[in-house]
């Protein structure tokens, strides 16, 4: 992550540290006329050598048609996309340093694991010998030892997985892509699998870049995660700047669950909200401006009518529970509060008592918990 | 297996209300399964008796009589005359010419339809929908007018001659020549080629061939180690639908070819009209048959599902 930052400061002024990949002004649009869709519209991103990254987004926010440009499987419309330096925008996907691991893997269906995973070496030259010796290292590596004579239909999901790792892996890429590489695993197999990607990415030192629209995904794996959406970059962060500080209401809503509560920013460290009760929340937004503060569910503490912490009198509202699911390790509460419905997560242990639907309670915050966010 | 009855099924005699199931109530449910499974059949199965095992039956016990002075077989007495008759010079030639002319269908059928089905099964919905009426177009038309047709264009007068004679070739005469024959075949054959390996391409996975061009395959490589052995069971179905009735086909070479292009189609034609050899028609009727029996079973054998 700080290498990474570092990547991303220095970069711009010297050309010391060269980007695994450097995404310059790019836009790709499908179709013409009428049926014009633009894809990804004139997006800038760098990824830093050795960098785990993440793009994600829900579906059609144009993060799978970026990994294919940068696969060299399409090409944009515009714009420069370099690959450690060289620019590829324009070369097809055989005469570029990268290799992709495709959703539901694309295993040649006819081929054995040890021809899957030889197959790179082999177009490219590398005698038969040789290449089955390095395609079996690798077999070895994702723990498929023994299994290189199977068809990828006598293997389970996961393995096959493993092998669309290895048949990437083994041509020792400058960047791995991975498109939503989890998505056909199960939930127990996914959460084993993001942990071995993680430290086989850390294990070689390639950049792995990541597309997900599954955000706990992205943020468990990655060092930096991009958010997209129709097309556009909205936010380039670590988790924990996703998470505390969304630059808009999508970025806040799509990481993580939130509530938006509307107000209006009254000056510089204070907002007016809907219910007209003025809370204090520093943003750079100029008077008057419509805004959202968002609230994280966890951020937010429940007790009886009345039990307000005296220092939290002024980040406080009163409410009535409407559901409460018990979670195990915390209690889910939708609490109505005149104009809005607040969604708060207690811990089950050491909070101000169990409420139940009907109950009245107040709700209230740490003033460095809220954060303002714009359209 | 477990049979479920619904209500509204076509009869539902074995549900009988407040029972327990039993593993006889099971097997009785199978039984009646089968049965019913069986009549739909039958129309079917009295079809295939009738027109095909019989008449098949008959042309195989013909081969084995002998051939009477007024042309009719005699069939008291059995032997393998005609078998042996086919080790014959003449037979051969028309044997080897026929082969090597339905191989050459086969093979221009393959060279032009691949690449026609890989573009049609990469295309959009509507196109495809819009190439597939093209190729089944001249099925609208008889088999037998679309080969007059080709007659009327190869003939001395017809408008190929013309064409060559205007650009300076002067008359050139294609009817009656194998070259028209292969023409007539691969004409007449060609949607048998085109829809199984449509089918089998618009079948395979694009990912796979992108997969491989991530993989360092350049666009020859692709075809060579992915495309191509995964569209086998299409090339293979396709390849016996186009060799097997060309082989044996008799209209084309009838109407495009002349004396020095007789098929086996048209000779056992004339064992059995002209000739007046029953018998002998019928062995080779029988060896052709035998002979296109296992070319199939090759096929199954090869795991090709296409049919």
């Amino acid at each position: 992550m700080t290498e990474a930052d570092v990547a991303h400061v220095e970069g711009d002024e010297a050309e010391s540290i060269v980007d695994a990949v450097a995404i310059r002004g790019v836009t790709k649009r499908f179709g013409s006329g009428e049926g014009e869709v633009v894809a990804v519209d004139d997006i800038d991103l760098s990824i830093a050598d050795g960098e785990f990254f993440a793009m994600l987004g829900p579906s059609g926010c144009g993060k799978t048609t970026t990994l294919r440009m940068i696969a060299g499987l399409e090409f944009p419309t515009s714009g420069s996309l370099k690959i450690f330096g060289d620019e590829v925008g324009t070369l097809p996907p055989n005469k570029r340093p990268v290799n992709t691991v495709f959703q539901n893997y694309a295993l040649f269906p006819h081929m054995t694991v040890l021809d899957n995973v030889s197959f790179g070496l082999r177009m490219q030259g590398t005698d038969k010998a040789t290449a089955s010796a390095k395609a079996s290292e690798l077999i070895d590596l994702v723990q498929l030892g023994g299994m290189e004579k199977r068809k990828p239909n006598q293997l389970s999901g996961g393995q096959q997985q493993r092998v669309a790792l290895a048949r990437a892996l083994v041509n020792q890429p400058k960047v791995l892509l991975l498109d939503e590489p989890l998505g056909a695993l199960d939930l127990k197999l996914r959460q084993e699998m993001q942990l071995e990607l993680k430290s086989l990415q850390r294990e070689l030192g390639v950049s792995f870049v990541f597309v997900t629209h599954d955000q706990e995904e992205a943020l468990t794996m990655s060092d930096r995660i991009a958010v997209m959406h129709y097309g556009r970059l909205l936010q380039v962060g670590s988790a924990e700047e996703l998470y505390e500080r969304p630059v808009n209401r999508f970025v806040a809503d799509f990481i993580g669950q939130t509530n938006l509560v509307e107000a209006t920013v009254a000056d510089g460290d204070m907002i007016v909200l809907g219910n007209g009760s003025k809370v204090a929340a520093p943003s750079n937004y100029a008077a008057g401006t419509a805004v959202a503060m968002s609230l994280r569910p966890e951020a937010i503490s429940i007790g009886p009518r009345g039990s307000v912490p005296s220092e939290r009198q002024s980040d406080s509202l009163d409410g009535v529970v409407s559901t409460a699911v018990y979670l195990g390790h915390a209690v889910d509460y939708h609490v109505s509060v005149d104009w809005i419905d607040l969604e708060v997560r207690a811990p089950a242990i050491g909070s101000h008592g169990r409420f139940g639907p009907g109950d009245e309670v107040s709700v209230w915050w740490d003033r460095s918990s809220n954060w303002v966010v714009a359209d | 297996m477990a049979v479920v009855y619904e209500q509204g099924d076509i009869d539902v005699e074995p549900f009988i209300e407040g029972e327990e199931a039993t593993p006889e109530f099971e097997a009785a449910n199978i039984r009646q399964d089968r049965r019913r499974g069986l009549l739909i059949a039958l129309p079917a199965y009295a079809y295939l008796i009738i027109f095909f095992a019989i008449p098949l039956l008959t042309v195989i016990l013909y081969s084995f009589a002998t051939r009477d002075r007024f042309g009719g077989a005699d069939l008291t007495r059995f032997n393998l005359d005609s078998y042996a008759d086919l080790n014959d010079e003449l037979i051969r030639t028309i044997i080897l010419r026929s082969a090597g002319l339905a191989i050459l269908t086969t093979v221009i059928c393959l060279v032009v339809s691949y690449p026609f089905a890989y573009y049609m099964a990469t295309r959009s919905e509507t196109v495809r929908n819009v190439m597939l009426v093209f190729v089944m177009i001249p099925f609208w038309t008889n088999f037998l007018v679309r080969n007059y047709a080709w007659y009327v264009i190869l003939g001395t007068d017809g408008p190929l001659s013309r064409v060559a004679e205007f650009v300076g070739f002067g008359p050139t005469r294609v009817l009656f020549t194998q070259a028209a024959v292969v023409l007539g075949l691969v004409y007449s054959f060609l949607p048998f080629m085109i829809l199984p390996l449509y089918a089998a391409i618009e079948r395979i996975d694009g990912r796979l061939l992108e997969a491989s061009r991530d993989l360092y395959a350049n666009g020859i490589q692709s075809f060579r180690h992915v495309l191509w052995p995964l569209s086998l069971p299409g090339v293979i179905a396709g390849s016996i639908l186009v060799f097997i009735p060309s082989l044996g086909a008799y209209v084309t070479p009838q109407i495009l070819g002349g004396t020095g292009t007789t098929m086996l189609g048209s000779y056992i034609v004339t064992q059995f009209l002209t000739a007046r050899n029953l018998p002998f028609g019928a062995a080779m009727s029988t060896v052709l048959m035998a002979f296109m029996l296992a070319a199939t079973i090759i096929y199954f054998r090869k795991g090709g599902r296409t049919l």
